[in-house]
């Protein structure tokens, strides 16, 4: 018997109209996992570089974590897997929600979609029953609505639907796939899924998942559900409030955006407000949050309430989480009220919620500066916020000017030329960022943003502060229950560390340190994103429940593996050295592993270069970043570097240009149509 | 026929459903216990306690498998408060023939709800602990109750029949249906 998976993948091909159910490997869970770990190893198995992500060849994957549909707290999240269009790399966005233990409940470990469908149509996985429906009275329907129908013709209010919006039909780059509360936004997923034709799937299951030692896993769960309780009452002092407590950051609760406001950067992150923040917008603010927020909501089998149902007065409802509250509001520079109005419209098209508002904000900078001109945007509004909403349609529709920025900022400045690539400036890897500009450069992030391969600072950051605090006496108290560190040196580190002075930044923490501290951040996320955990509960935020000295424990009681510490550390090092070979196999070097180069104003060259050399040693890479013979070898990958070898990979530093045309342009410029 | 007082626990789950998050956690640890070895599996279609949801009207019902009843009511009700309308028979907590809920998903047998009973006692029913929320609070409280001598069900109905229709036609009616047979 498979013990908290189910053994089972559902293979479609929609090119085909074939549906198979597919027994797994229960070798490949001992060695990837599960989720983003078995999703890498299948990507590299039968997704080779030749295949663009627009390709029928090209694979879509949901995945379920390893631990989804057990009790375990809060593990409920979904991984879909592909090559993204805006990146060419591998791209594996996440959402939380209801999705993923439904999938197990009916029997699935994931669903690798393959092909194209030559109508829209969507899927229903109803247990063992699966078919390939039609969807064309769907199309340009929103995300929301498409869930809401779908649930209605199936009679099955308790069907959990993923879908996508206008945008994703339309293969805009920054297309998400939405889930109620949830969606998987980053890299262009929902772009992958509507060149397959698939509007969406709906999955109901009533079957049991089952556990290899269940009074120890039970156990387990009520340790972590004891310390979370625990936990909530006791906020950790010194630290901005969203990094108080646990969950994603408490968007949806808080009426206090100052620091949000006043720290991060407006507009196309550009300008950043010191004294936004006062009586007057907190008022109006508070009263706006307060007039649409019906209730606070979670994920599946999970306390946290990060999340929350939005009826704001005149449109339909929908739901929020997290940062997107502000995205919209920062990048036009308007209110709240505006950004809950346009984010309704922009969760039925289905669009991220991050590198949307700034697609918007460098095109009206592009027109600011005549960049672009009233020939390029006819009918535009004159006012701000009329502009987002204008741009919006366009963007999804691929209308005009809105099928130049629908590829994203970097591609959309290269197609615009007349030095508009000055203003794509805030992307690392092709893809938009954070809208954050600090002063003085911080090792540790500098690490995590030049090698995050999510290409997501929040996917890789937690557990170590993101500052030193103020006196001896917090840091002794810090540390002092601090059990989640994977060494004690980390306790010195943090002690040590100053505001000023020679143990302060970008010197201290050393470099030695960065690259600890880096590698255990980036490997608590990697674990996570096997299992299927919210990093909310685990990676992300200080002293989270779930740990490297727990997570084996669970593994072990749970899935039957024979797990310890230093075998899953090797294990999260094996499928995140998989990750990077899918992508350096496609073309990915050194010279793309940089932050944004006005992330901060004071830039160290020697220190920076000193950093990455180290941390690639440190993970066993070479100057390039490529994974070396030696460490392939040491995690049974040797399969990578035979392929290596053959593609001459170690020979190729980058110099010969990788692909340099988004997929939308090429199809343009040889005159190709629509499939 | 009256009998003396006595002193009986009554197990109450306060429902706050204001503050239920909608998460199920409730419905997967109910459906853990009672698998069998305990916590050996999971699923929550086959939980005592499901959570009526629909996320878009705000409406989250947690609600607890009662008695298995063989027949559909005669009629439907059906709520409004606060302008939110609920499903058919949302508050209800029959397993009933006219919905799939409280019911095992193979076998079709009837779900009920037994408050974890089991040896040792538990504090509280599991899905109580596990709602960190409080959107389920379990209380006891001591009632006195007249104690009853308990009717078999046969006699129950034939009192009330023999209310309505009179004794000695009941009998007549009896023997002659013997006769027939």
């Amino acid at each position: 018997m498979r013990y908290a998976e189910t053994g089972f993948n559902l293979e479609i091909d929609l090119s085909r109209g074939n549906i198979e159910r597919v027994e797994t490997d229960p070798r490949d869970t001992e060695l990837y996992l599960g989720g983003l770990g078995t999703n890498a190893k299948i990507l590299w198995d039968r997704v080779p570089p030749e295949v663009d992500p627009f390709s029928p060849d090209n694979l879509l994957i949901f995945a379920t974590g390893l631990l989804c549909g057990t009790p375990a707290t809060g593990c409920n999240r979904t991984i879909v897997s592909t090559i993204s269009p805006q990146t060419l790399l591998m791209a594996f966005s996440m959402m939380g929600g209801f999705w993923a233990p439904e999938l197990k409940y009916a029997g699935y470990d994931k669903v690798i979609i393959r092909g194209k469908s030559p109508d829209l149509v969507y899927l229903w996985i109803n247990n063992d029953k699966v078919e390939i429906r039609d969807a064309s009275h769907l199309q340009g329907k929103g995300a929301i609505k498409t869930a809401e129908l779908i649930q209605e013709e199936l009679k099955e209010p308790k069907a959990q639907v993923a879908s996508i919006g206008l945008a994703g039909e339309n293969r805009v780059y920054m297309a998400s796939i939405e889930q109620g509360r949830s969606s998987a936004s980053r890299l262009g997923i929902g772009a992958v899924m509507g060149d397959k034709g698939l509007k969406a799937i709906a999955v109901r299951g009533t079957k049991d998942i089952n556990i290899a030692r269940p009074a120890e896993f039970i156990g387990l769960c009520n340790e972590v559900l004891q310390y979370i309780k625990v936990r909530e009452e006791k906020p950790i002092p010194g630290v901005m409030p969203i990094l108080a407590g646990l969950g994603s950051p408490q968007e949806m609760k808080v009426h206090d955006e100052a620091w949000h406001t006043q720290n991060f950067m407006w507009g196309n992150a550009r300008t950043r407000r010191k004294d936004f923040w006062n009586k007057e917008v907190e008022e109006k603010w508070t009263e706006t949050l307060e007039n649409s927020r019906t209730r606070l909501i979670s994920c599946y089998n999970c306390p946290m309430k990060c999340g929350a149902t939005l009826s704001v007065p005149g449109l339909p409802t929908y739901m929020m989480k997290c940062f997107s509250k502000l995205t919209y509001t920062m990048a036009a520079y308007s209110d709240l009220d505006f950004g809950f109005r346009i984010a309704q419209r922009a969760t039925e098209y289905g669009v991220d919620g991050f590198s949307t508002p700034q697609v918007m904000a460098f095109a009206i900078e592009l027109y600011e500066n005549g960049i672009l001109t009233d020939d390029d945007m006819p009918g535009m509004p004159s006012d701000n916020e009329g502009r987002f909403y204008w741009l919006l349609d366009r963007i999804v529709r691929r209308e005009g000017i809105g099928d130049v920025l629908a590829n994203g900022t970097y591609w959309a400045a290269k197609e615009i030329g007349r030095g508009a690539e000055a203003y794509a400036h805030n992307n690392i890897k092709k893809h938009e960022q954070l809208p954050l500009k600090l002063s003085m450069l911080n090792p540790v992030y500098f690490l995590m943003y030049a090698t995050g391969e999510k290409i997501n600072i929040t996917q890789i950051e937690g557990q170590f502060p993101q500052a030193p605090f103020a006196t001896m006496e917090e840091r002794e108290d810090f540390v002092k229950d601090w059990i989640q560190i994977p060494d004690e040196k980390f306790k010195q580190y943090l002690l040590d560390w100053e505001f000023r002075g020679e143990h302060s930044n970008p010197y201290y923490p050393t470099v030695q340190m960065s690259c600890e501290i880096v590698d255990w951040q980036e490997t608590m996320h990697y674990i996570d994103d096997a299992l299927g955990m919210c990093a909310g509960l685990s990676s992300f935020p200080l002293k989270p429940p779930y740990h490297i000295h727990n997570y084996p424990k669970f593994i072990s009681s749970g899935a039957g593996i024979d797990m310890d510490e230093a075998k899953l550390w090797k294990a999260a090092k094996r499928y995140r050295t998989l990750v990077r070979a899918n992508n350096i196999r496609r073309g990915m070097r050194r010279k793309d592993e940089k932050p944004p180069e006005n992330h901060w104003k004071k830039r160290f060259p020697d220190l920076e270069k000193e950093l990455l050399d180290t941390y690639y040693k440190f993970k066993g890479w070479n100057t390039q970043g490529i994974p070396t013979k030696e460490s392939l070898n040491e995690l049974g990958l040797d399969y990578v570097f035979e392929d290596f070898e053959k593609r001459g990979v170690y020979s190729d530093n980058g110099d010969t240009p990788s692909k340099e045309t988004s997929e939308e342009n090429e199809k343009k410029q040889s005159g190709g149509s629509e499939p | 026929m009256k009998g003396d007082k006595e002193k009986k626990i009554i197990k109450t789950i306060k429902i706050d459903a204001d503050k239920c998050n909608g998460c199920r956690a409730c419905e997967v640890i109910c459906s853990a216990f009672h698998s069998e070895p305990k916590y050996s599996s999971n699923n929550p279609a086959r939980s005592r306690i499901r959570v009526i949801r629909d996320p878009l009207r705000d409406i989250y019902i947690p609600v607890y498998a009662g008695e298995y009843t063989p027949a559909e009511c005669m009629g439907r009700d059906k709520y409004v408060i606060d302008g939110k309308e609920y499903d058919e028979c949302a508050f209800c907590r029959a397993s009933c023939p006219s919905r799939d809920i409280f019911k095992e998903p193979d076998s079709g047998l009837p779900l009920k709800c037994d408050m974890c009973e089991s040896d040792p006692d538990l504090e509280e029913p599991l899905c109580v602990q596990w709602c960190l929320n409080d959107a389920l609070i379990y209380e006891e409280r001591e009632e006195e109750v007249e104690e009853e001598e308990e009717q078999e069900e046969l006699e129950i109905g034939l009192e009330a029949l023999a209310d309505k229709f009179g004794l000695d036609k009941i009998m007549d009616t009896v023997a002659r249906m013997s006769v027939k047979e």
